[in-house]
């Protein structure tokens, strides 16, 4: 291979990091507060609102129904407005934080469900405040749950950053759309796939650990 | 003067509606816990006496009447001042309900940060409160390395570093064996008589009840039954459901004392003294002993024994003479057939 395809799959990759590291962080961003909002709003959450829980959900279920593909072409004019282009890694983002953002809201809302019920009940019965419980109890207790939410959600944005290569979006995605797919060149195709796949395992063993290191239920 | 008590409910009810049925988990309940007393709430599962505790902290509001803490109507206060209260009221649970990403120090140190407790007046609270529960070597462990009774240890613990007037217990020993049962009780016991905290104990066991309370309310469906110091109540039960749970105590069903059954409670009677053989003796009459459940406590006896009544009346009425020449509390099972 010349050191020039190395270089472009080095970029590539590079591209695909700072894109799916960048959405997640902004996803997330967003998200957590939501996915508090939903959890909190629930019927039996603490801070019971089925207005703001029924108008919340349906504006994350009416994003998180459109396939990314139509979201990203259906919003280029979004992405222009915010970042002045709709090509390349910077104006993939914005595609990806809008589809990525309810997701992670969901994931989170899923993560907060797992806590114990009567571990909140106790911290009601000490006289915590709503903000205390979301703060010291509810967020903390579910660190290991929403730390695995992480790994699955980078797996999840990798993939749209992926498929974003087809409408101009940069990276990993880019190069194996651009070469493999339009020149018929099947050895970059499958070295882009093999790059993607142990970007994956990577990751997800990152945060396996993670998880049982700070996760102090099991010892 | 009559001083105002600690918990007081005025007439409260609590139901739960849902689409398909109306439960009313606790029915017209008004009752006085004092400053300083262990007062107990037995009953069956199912018999409203989870919901009724937890209408003391407002963790369940009633659907009516009114709760009063320290002469406070909990009902209507704003969100603050409940919170406020509730921090001068200590809860421990049967499952423990401790974080669990948090070790034992950090748990008890939860409420103390809510309270907004400064942080060099935490670290000299929470070791004392460490010394108290006999943990101080596990401040660094995490609750899924404690057994049942060490986590119980830590909740009571956390639900004492506020200083409360109050700790409400719901089922707090339901899922811990008889030893470690009995070590929480002690410790509770202590807790009440070294500091004056006033507890208020759940518990479907009437042991539980003997062991530490002062009085007893008994319920049954939402309804209280029965209220009285709990040495009358187990040797003068006046509901049934009273009864049942006394005769459960005693390694009987529970179901109503039968028929061809003399119950004799043991209150504080010297165990020395071997009571069925001088019956026996005294009568001439065999006695069958059907269930016991009888305890020593320094020299004394507690507790129960069911026998069989026997057939001739006679045999029964020397046998009766005899448990009433020596103050012996007893009971005989059903009236008609």
């Amino acid at each position: 291979m010349s050191a020039s395809m190395i270089q472009l799959f080095w970029e590539g990759i590079q591209e695909t990091l700072y894109m799916v590291l960048v959405s997640m962080l902004i996803s997330y961003l967003i998200g957590t507060p939501l996915g508090v909002i939903l959890y909190v709003t629930d019927g039996n959450g603490i801070c019971k609102n089925t207005a703001v829980n029924t108008v919340v959900g349906a504006i994350i279920n009416m994003i998180r129904s459109i396939p990314f593909l139509i979201l990203l072409v259906a919003i280029l004019p979004f992405t222009r407005f915010v970042v002045g282009t709709t090509i390349g890694a910077k104006a993939t983002i914005v595609p990806l934080v809008a589809a990525a953002s309810p997701y992670v809201a969901r994931m989170v809302e899923s993560s907060l469900k797992e806590v114990d019920a009567g571990v909140i009940e106790a911290a009601q019965a000490m006289g915590s405040s709503a903000l205390q419980i979301i703060r010291k109890v509810i967020l903390p207790e579910a660190r290991p749950s929403l730390l695995v939410g992480v790994t699955i959600s980078f797996a999840t944005i990798l993939g749209y950053s992926a498929m974003a290569g087809f409408c101009g979006g940069g990276g990993l995605g880019a190069i194996a759309v651009n070469y493999g797919y339009y020149r018929y060149d099947d050895e970059t195709m499958l070295i882009t796939v093999v790059l993607l796949v142990l970007i994956v395992q990577i990751f997800q063993e990152i945060g396996s650990r993670l998880v049982k290191r700070i996760d102090k239920r099991i010892k | 003067m009559a001083q105002e008590a600690v918990i007081r409910f005025e007439h409260v009810s609590k139901s739960f509606t849902s689409k398909k049925l109306n439960v009313n988990a606790v029915r017209n309940v008004s009752l006085e816990i004092q400053k300083g007393e262990i007062f107990g709430i037995i009953g069956f599962s199912g018999a409203g006496k989870s919901t009724l505790i937890r209408c003391m902290n407002l963790l369940e509001r009633p659907t009516d009447g009114n709760v009063f803490f320290q002469g406070v109507n909990l009902c209507e206060v704003n969100n603050r001042q409940l919170r406020e209260a509730r921090q001068k009221m200590g809860m421990i649970f049967q499952q423990f309900n401790l974080l669990e990403q948090r070790n034992v120090w950090e748990n008890i140190c939860y409420p103390l940060e809510i309270a907004g407790v400064k942080k060099g007046e935490r670290k000299a609270r929470i070791k004392e409160l460490l010394e108290l529960v006999d943990l101080t070597e596990k401040a660094k462990a995490y609750p899924s390395q404690l057994s049942g009774g060490q986590k119980q240890r830590v909740a009571i613990a956390r639900a004492l570093a506020t200083n409360p007037e109050v700790i409400l217990c719901d089922e707090a020993t339901s899922a811990l064996d008889p030893i470690t049962t009995k070590s929480i009780l002690d410790l509770l016991k202590k807790i009440n008589q070294t500091r004056g905290v006033t507890i208020v104990v759940i518990t479907h066991e009437m042991k539980v009840a003997q062991q530490i309370c002062d009085r007893v309310g008994v319920m049954n469906q939402g309804e209280l039954v029965e209220l009285g110091r709990v040495r009358e109540i187990f040797l003068h039960p006046q509901s049934e459901t009273a009864k049942k749970m006394i005769l459960s105590g005693g390694g009987i069903q529970p179901m109503d004392l039968p028929q061809r059954c003399l119950r004799i409670a043991f209150d504080g009677f010297s165990s020395s003294e071997p009571v069925i053989s001088q019956l026996t003796l005294y009568t001439g009459e065999m006695i069958n002993i059907l269930g016991a459940n009888t305890e020593d406590v320094g020299g004394k006896a507690y507790g129960q024994m069911i026998i069989e009544k026997p057939r001739d009346p006679e045999a029964l009425r020397k046998i009766e003479s005899f448990l009433e020449e020596r103050g012996i509390h007893y009971e005989e099972g059903g009236g008609d057939v």
